[in-house]
């Protein structure tokens, strides 16, 4: 056996399985308080306190390395490779953060009248301008928290426009089904009915169930561009003009423009509206759930609809307003203010240039993955992919050996697993995105690394099934954990 | 393994069985096998009325979470409640005790929109997706 990298000693690691309230002695304190100075006040009644409120009882000292040792058993992208697919799971410079703390940024407040944060303002205002100029639309809010809400705020922008079209009887929003799974969920969160179109042998959107579907009905088609399958859509300004002629309107799913930032635009090929993944694209880090930002842009058509709020320039300097014909507000203030000071640090940081070269490396990347590892593993669209690339592990499964296994053998090889069973219409995947950030060296090891699991798959599967073998914990069982969840202190 | 031949398939890979006017609904083998470990299985109430090829509920797995299709229209009159607290049983016994539901067929005539036991095992073997 062979291992990678980075993988934890399971002795190291032995403290973190060790619960806090295994530790606890009764009285034990961390912190020594100062004797009361002011007047003790009683106690409230005793029907409105817990009987018993179990907490920890511990030392400073025991709470500092009990946290520590389970933070060093994190994975993140700052401790190595993680191939996530469909998460552009990017090494973030660190160059951002700092930015980000800056006082100025770091310390105002939402509500401070507005010539104390034109700063502030400015950068916003800028950076709807270079996103617009990024995706080739004319207009954008900043305000959405993420991904599936922009998309949510693209949907709604649609219904509102057109209703004021007097076309409300349009109530259907086709969705590929190569698509990415929120889109089908934020059309029917904005009141649509979805219908799912198929995608063909090669991976790209069935025209002709297309053709057949758009009607009279349909108010937007949503697609995921590149899809969910890594493969850019060839048939897009065909697509577009069938939209168009069908009345209906174009949504782009752009959280995975690390594919083609800098080359080609959302606003060119034909869409009316798109959201961005600040923190995937524009290099602000996320995976334990956030804060993001996914801003929404659009065609001038739709941006009297645009959420609130957006930044305009006026001749006493920038201010926050609301569209005329706004759907109004997603959140509480003013969206991830220091998210998109990131990602305006990352865009100017790179510059024109810079970008493309994300791009570039992203892809060459990923065809660099695809083409070392297409002899063992098989790819259902052989053909060249963008950021990501989709493998079926079906040929291991005849040993056996699942998707799943692979991945939790590739932990003993210090690699994070890649996005396993998605997208759905590939039996068996693994979705693989290693990013522009990493070294021909890393891809190199990792792919070294899926090489030896394919032949483990094959000489010795139950090494695979059992995987892993070098973590504190060995192979988990997730579905018990999910029947019959224990969510708080079983202990006496 | 051949599919029981005495029921009838949807190409979403439930089954129903049919009593009288009373159809008991579940998911394939095959199904199963694709979807993995069942974690949660969310049904309808019983009087709900359900329509042919129409969702009636979701299943999900350690892997992903997909809809239940009804293979025939009509009322919901029985619900397995013992999948709430045992979803595992649509691993274990997917023919059987991992039935899901009982529709009272409203028309007969859809039945012969479903496939026999022969035609969904060589729908699968043609590769259809789970």
């Amino acid at each position: 056996m062979r291992f990678a990298i980075g993988r934890p000693d399971p002795k190291e690691a032995q403290t973190g399985e060790r619960l806090s309230m295994d530790m606890s002695r009764p009285g034990r304190r961390a912190l020594d308080l100062p004797p009361l100075d002011v007047p003790e006040a009683p106690p409230p009644p005793s029907h409105l306190l817990r009987t018993s409120l179990r907490l920890p009882e511990l030392s400073q000292n025991e709470v500092v390395r009990y946290f520590l040792s389970l933070s060093r058993l994190n994975y993140s992208v700052d401790s190595g490779f993680y191939p996530l697919g469909s998460c552009t799971m990017k090494y973030n410079p660190k160059v951002n953060e700092e930015v980000a703390s800056l006082p100025g940024f770091a310390h105002v407040h939402p509500l401070q009248q507005r010539h104390t944060i034109q700063g502030a303002l400015y950068l916003m205002f800028h950076l709807q301008e270079l996103l617009c100029r990024i995706t080739g639309m004319d207009s954008s809010s900043l305000a959405p928290a993420a991904g599936a809400q922009g998309e949510l705020a693209g949907m709604l922008m649609i219904k509102a426009f057109l209703r004021d079209h007097g076309q409300s009887q349009r109530n259907v929003v086709l969705v590929p089904d190569s698509a990415h799974g929120t889109n089908p969920a934020s059309a029917a969160m904005a009141g649509f009915q979805v219908v799912t179109i198929p995608s063909n042998a090669q991976g790209n959107v069935d025209l002709e169930a297309l053709r057949e579907t758009l009607g009279p009905q349909v108010a937007a088609v949503m697609l995921t561009i590149p899809s969910t399958l890594g493969l850019f859509e060839p048939n897009i300004q065909q697509i577009a003009q069938m939209v168009h002629e069908a009345g209906a309107l174009l949504y782009g799913d752009g959280a995975n423009q690390n594919a083609f930032l800098g080359r080609a635009r959302f606003g060119d090929m034909g869409f009316d509206v798109v959201h961005l993944n600040l923190h995937k694209t524009f290099a602000a880090p996320h995976g334990g759930g956030g804060p993001g930002a996914g801003p929404v842009c659009c065609k001038s058509h739709l941006a009297p609809y645009l959420p609130t709020p957006v930044v305009e320039q006026t001749d006493e300097g920038f201010r926050l307003t609301s569209p005329p014909r706004s759907i109004g507000r997603l959140l509480a203030f003013w969206g991830h203010f220091t998210v998109l000071v990131r990602a305006y640090a990352y865009i100017r940081a790179l510059g024109e240039e810079g970008l493309k070269a994300v791009s570039t490396h992203a892809v060459v990347n990923a065809n660099y993955v695809r083409t070392r590892l297409k002899g063992a593993y098989h790819l259902p669209y052989d053909r060249p992919c963008l950021h990501e690339v989709v493998f079926s592990t079906v040929r291991q499964k005849a040993k056996g050996v699942k998707a799943l296994d692979i991945a939790k053998r590739l932990i003993d090889y210090g690699f994070h697993p890649p996005t396993m069973y998605f997208p759905l219409t590939v039996p068996e995947a693994l979705m693989i995105e290693p990013t522009e950030t990493e070294s021909k060296e890393n891809l190199d090891a990792f792919c070294e690394a899926m090489l030896a699991i394919a032949r483990e798959a094959e000489e010795c599967p139950e090494v695979v099934r059992e995987a892993p073998h070098t973590t504190p914990l060995a192979r988990l069982d997730e579905a018990t954990a999910a029947r019959r969840p224990i969510l708080h202190w079983q202990g006496g | 393994m051949p599919s029981p031949a005495d029921r009838l398939y949807t190409k979403e890979h439930e089954w129903v069985q049919m009593e009288d006017t009373v159809g008991t609904v579940g998911i394939t083998d095959y199904a199963q096998d694709q979807l993995g470990d069942i974690v949660y299985v969310k049904l309808p109430p019983v009087g709900q009325q359900v329509r042919q090829m129409e969702p009636f509920g979701e299943i999900e797995s350690v892997k992903a979470v997909a809809d239940l299709y009804a293979p025939v229209s009509g009322e919901v009159v029985e619900v397995n409640g013992e999948l709430e607290e045992r979803p595992e049983l649509v691993n274990q016994d997917p023919y059987g005790r991992g039935w899901m539901i009982r529709i009272r067929l409203a028309d007969r005539a859809e039945l012969a929109n479903l496939l026999t036991a022969q035609q969904y095992d060589d729908y699968i073997a043609q590769g259809a997706d789970a």
